[in-house]
């Protein structure tokens, strides 16, 4: 593997990342064959970062987040390395995953009343879920623990007794991080955790992830369609199209200056309080069954080139830290055939 | 293909219409909904506001914008004005007749030029039905063609407007063969095809990616420009909202907050809740995330029952006196501030209050029956002389009451809309004006 697939290498003599993601083949299998929903994802993610998972439905977002864990359903497969503190989770027995799953790693989800059980006080949640991972815990000791963390997510502790229906759809998301982080675990991976809340409440739980990393360096990855978010909240992003990260960088370098034209596409059609004209991009996503040849952007590209069929292109590194994967840029040929040409200024 | 992402769309305000070329109007509107309780929904005579005496108009070819969170009653009051929901009382006056009192039948004529986008194409597509079978429904049924060529040619006709072009390639499909910006322009074909007068657009960009909603907007507004429509544009989404709308209206449980041209409440909002709306959006800005949020508190609270005063005041970041503090918020108070505290302080302070299940709350007092009266009084007097919290402004006195704890507060009223800076704004920051209609209080 070459370090240009390896996107965001550490830098010299920095800490360990908390994940490393080699090359991750994440498939489902369809009545019309696999279909690889993540095709050959690579990322480091370090203590105390956040990195924003972005793309439209069907990009892969959400399937990357649950191959992370294992957690595809039937029929799924996954295949590449996920390395956790130095294990990999692919091929991991179920009874390691389950332990890395509740203690190490916390999932948070768009709808929590799913996870949480509607005929259990909120108090026992913490309680058996402290004592599976530390069976010494005392229930005392455990529902201390579970008060803390609620309230360090803004629930009083007179409620911690209440059961899940008694709480608002905010209250509830502030109670699955809270279920989530009560063990410290190294990662957090929230999945639309705020989609289906207005926009004040969200605003108030992405305050609550940042503080979060920032206080216990814990790593978070947060998917989202909402460029928005990202960007208030995020260290680094990786866009997604049609399986693959297309571009990952600093926020700040790529929101102001993207380098792959899907990320230039996406980021000009996002509508803000500044929108003055609209933009959109045409055609539509690939059927990842039978994708298209070379770069898969390539049918919708307003920059294509004859050659970006021809192979799929490597990451390249147009600026320190900025990888993408995009024939536009010196490095993305794999053998010096296909070179930009004038056309590459456009992007510029 | 077009090779230049610079080229897009703007938006021409529609400045020039006049202020006397109402198309509709809301008059003191209310839609109340009973709510069914107990085991044979007999029914507590509860009812929630969904629409709480609201009053505003929409111009001939403007986009009106009503922008709300969850629980607003946004949808419930789009609904209204096309009387698809009947309204508990007020006027809604469309072309200057009162719809209120129609019956469904006297409503039928008028069907065909009040129409309804949806924001989720398929509840709003019959899957059973082909493209030109039900984009060509509403023609039949106001029997506007006779025959089945006859609607054929309306279909394609409205189709390539939509831009499902060629539309012989789409009148014989189904909704699920086509992707979901298609299905969302054979939505607006649908509900368009009668050349309505008047279109109630509820999130209709909402479901779609970012990279075709543009493209539907943008479709919107030409068709608007074009049939010479008026909209009134229902959303979550104030960005989309500015972009959009020539007007807006802010609605927070059941009431308009604040509403005018959609620049002069985006540039210099006044009602707290709009500036709290605007604060909250995240903005694809790197560079401006450590700007300075006033987030409210808490939730939009239950609609069954609202805050007295203005709803609004609980999550405030600007509420004061008049607001129309209640027992309640006092609760409130004291479950924020244990969550802030250290154990050992929480144990002190609750066993002080006794459980909060026994407090007895109400509009103007609460009474902590089982208190420790040694220690909540000292306790509950610091945090109002320190003004610990904005519900402090309103407490009138802290006594030993009965054995237990007493706390009383002084009254706020609702307030009205009044005129500020070129928008109407319902905020007692700007002169405390009381609703005349004001609800009796229990």
């Amino acid at each position: 593997m070459t370090d240009h697939v390896v996107a965001n290498r550490a830098p010299a003599g920095g800490p360990e990342p908390v994940l490393r993601v080699r090359e991750l083949v994440a498939e489902y299998a369809t009545p019309r064959g696999a279909l690889a929903a993540v095709d050959g994802v690579s990322f480091d993610l370090h203590p105390g970062e956040s990195l924003g998972l972005v793309g439209e439905s069907g990009c892969g977002k959400s399937t990357l987040g649950r191959a992370l864990l294992q957690l595809m359903p039937p029929g799924g497969a996954v295949r590449g390395r996920v390395e956790l503190g130095g294990r990999d989770l692919v091929g991991a027995s179920l009874p390691v995953l389950r332990e890395i799953r509740g203690k190490d790693v916390a999932l948070v989800f768009q709808e929590p009343m799913t996870r949480l059980d509607p005929l259990m006080r909120v108090s026992d949640h913490f309680v058996e879920a402290i004592r599976a991972h530390r069976p010494g815990t005392s229930r005392r000791e455990a529902r201390a623990m579970g008060r803390a963390a609620l309230a360090q997510m803004g629930i009083p502790p007179t409620r911690a007794d209440n059961y899940p229906h008694e709480f608002s759809g905010g209250m509830r998301q502030r109670i699955m991080i809270a279920l989530g982080i009560v063990l410290r675990p190294q990662l957090i991976i929230a999945d639309e955790p705020t989609t289906a809340l207005d926009v004040i409440v969200e605003a108030q739980i992405l305050d609550i992830l940042d503080a979060l990393r920032r206080d216990s360096s814990v790593g978070l990855i947060l998917i989202t369609h909402n460029l928005g978010i990202v960007a208030e909240t995020c260290d680094r992003v990786a866009v997604m199209y049609a399986g693959k990260i297309v571009e990952i960088g600093d926020v700040r370098q790529v929101f102001s200056a993207p380098k792959h034209p899907y990320t230039k596409g996406l980021l000009a059609s996002t509508i803000s309080l500044e929108t003055t004209r609209l933009h959109s991009i045409d055609g539509t996503p690939p059927d990842l069954v039978t994708p298209p040849p070379g770069c898969r952007y390539a049918p919708r590209c307003p920059f294509v080139m004859a050659h970006c069929t021809d192979a799929v292109p490597l990451y390249a590194e147009p600026e320190p830290g900025q990888l993408a994967a995009c024939y536009l840029y010196p490095g993305a040929n794999a053998d010096g055939r296909a070179t930009p040409r004038e056309d590459a200024e456009v992007a510029r | 293909m077009t090779a230049s992402p610079s080229a897009g769309v703007g938006r021409e305000r529609n400045v020039s219409v006049r202020d006397t070329d109402v198309v509709l109007e809301a008059d003191n509107l209310s839609t109340y909904f009973p709510v069914r309780t107990g085991l044979l929904g007999g029914g507590s005579g509860a009812v929630v506001k969904a629409v709480d005496r609201v009053s505003f108009d929409i111009r001939r070819g403007e986009v009106f914008g009503l922008v709300g969170e969850s629980g607003s009653g946004k949808t419930t009051l789009g609904r209204t004005l096309l009387k698809l929901v009947d309204p508990t009382s007020g006027a809604i006056r469309y072309l200057g007749r009162d719809l209120a009192p129609l019956s469904e039948r006297e409503m039928r004529p008028l069907r065909r030029e009040l129409a309804l986008i949806f924001q989720d194409p398929n509840a709003s597509l019959n899957p059973a039905m082909t493209i030109v079978q039900g984009v060509g429904h509403p023609l039949r049924i106001h029997g506007i063609t006779s025959s089945r060529a006859q609607t054929r040619a309306r279909v394609a006709e409205m189709l390539e407007r939509v831009g499902l072009s060629p539309a012989e390639n789409f009148l014989d499909k189904y909704p699920e063969d086509i992707s979901g910006g298609q299905k969302q322009r054979l939505v607006i074909a649908r509900a368009l095809i009668t050349e309505p007068t008047f279109v109630v657009a509820d999130e209709p960009v909402a479901a779609l990616d970012m990279s075709v909603r543009a493209k539907v907007l943008e479709l919107m507004l030409d068709l608007q420009r074009d049939l010479g429509l008026t909209y009134l544009f229902i959303t979550h989404d104030l960005a989309t909202a500015r972009f959009v709308c020539d007007r807006i209206g802010i609605l927070y449980l059941g009431q308009l907050v604040e509403w005018g041209r959609s620049d002069t409440l985006f540039d210099d909002p006044q009602h707290p809740y709009t500036r709290a709306l605007l604060d909250a959006i995240p903005l694809p800005d790197p560079g401006r995330r450590d700007r300075d949020k006033r987030l409210p508190r808490g939730e939009v609270p239950d609609a069954l029952h609202p805050p007295t005063g203005c709803r609004f005041h609980p999550r405030c970041p600007e509420a004061f006196e008049v607001c129309g503090w209640q027992g309640a918020d006092l609760i409130d108070f004291l479950e924020d501030r244990w969550t802030t505290v250290d154990a050992d302080t929480f144990e002190a302070e609750s066993a002080a209050t006794g459980p909060l299940s026994g407090v007895e709350v109400s509009r103007y007092a609460v009474r902590f029956p089982a208190a420790d009266a040694s220690h909540l009084l000292p306790l509950l007097r610091d945090l109002r002389d320190a003004r610990a919290g904005r519900v402090f402004s309103a407490v009138d006195d802290v006594t030993e009451d009965r054995g237990g704890v007493a706390v009383t507060f002084r009254d706020g009223p609702e307030p009205a809309l009044q005129p500020v800076a070129g928008r109407q704004v319902a905020c007692h920051l700007h002169g405390v004006v009381a609703r005349e209609d004001s609800e009796a209080i229990a």
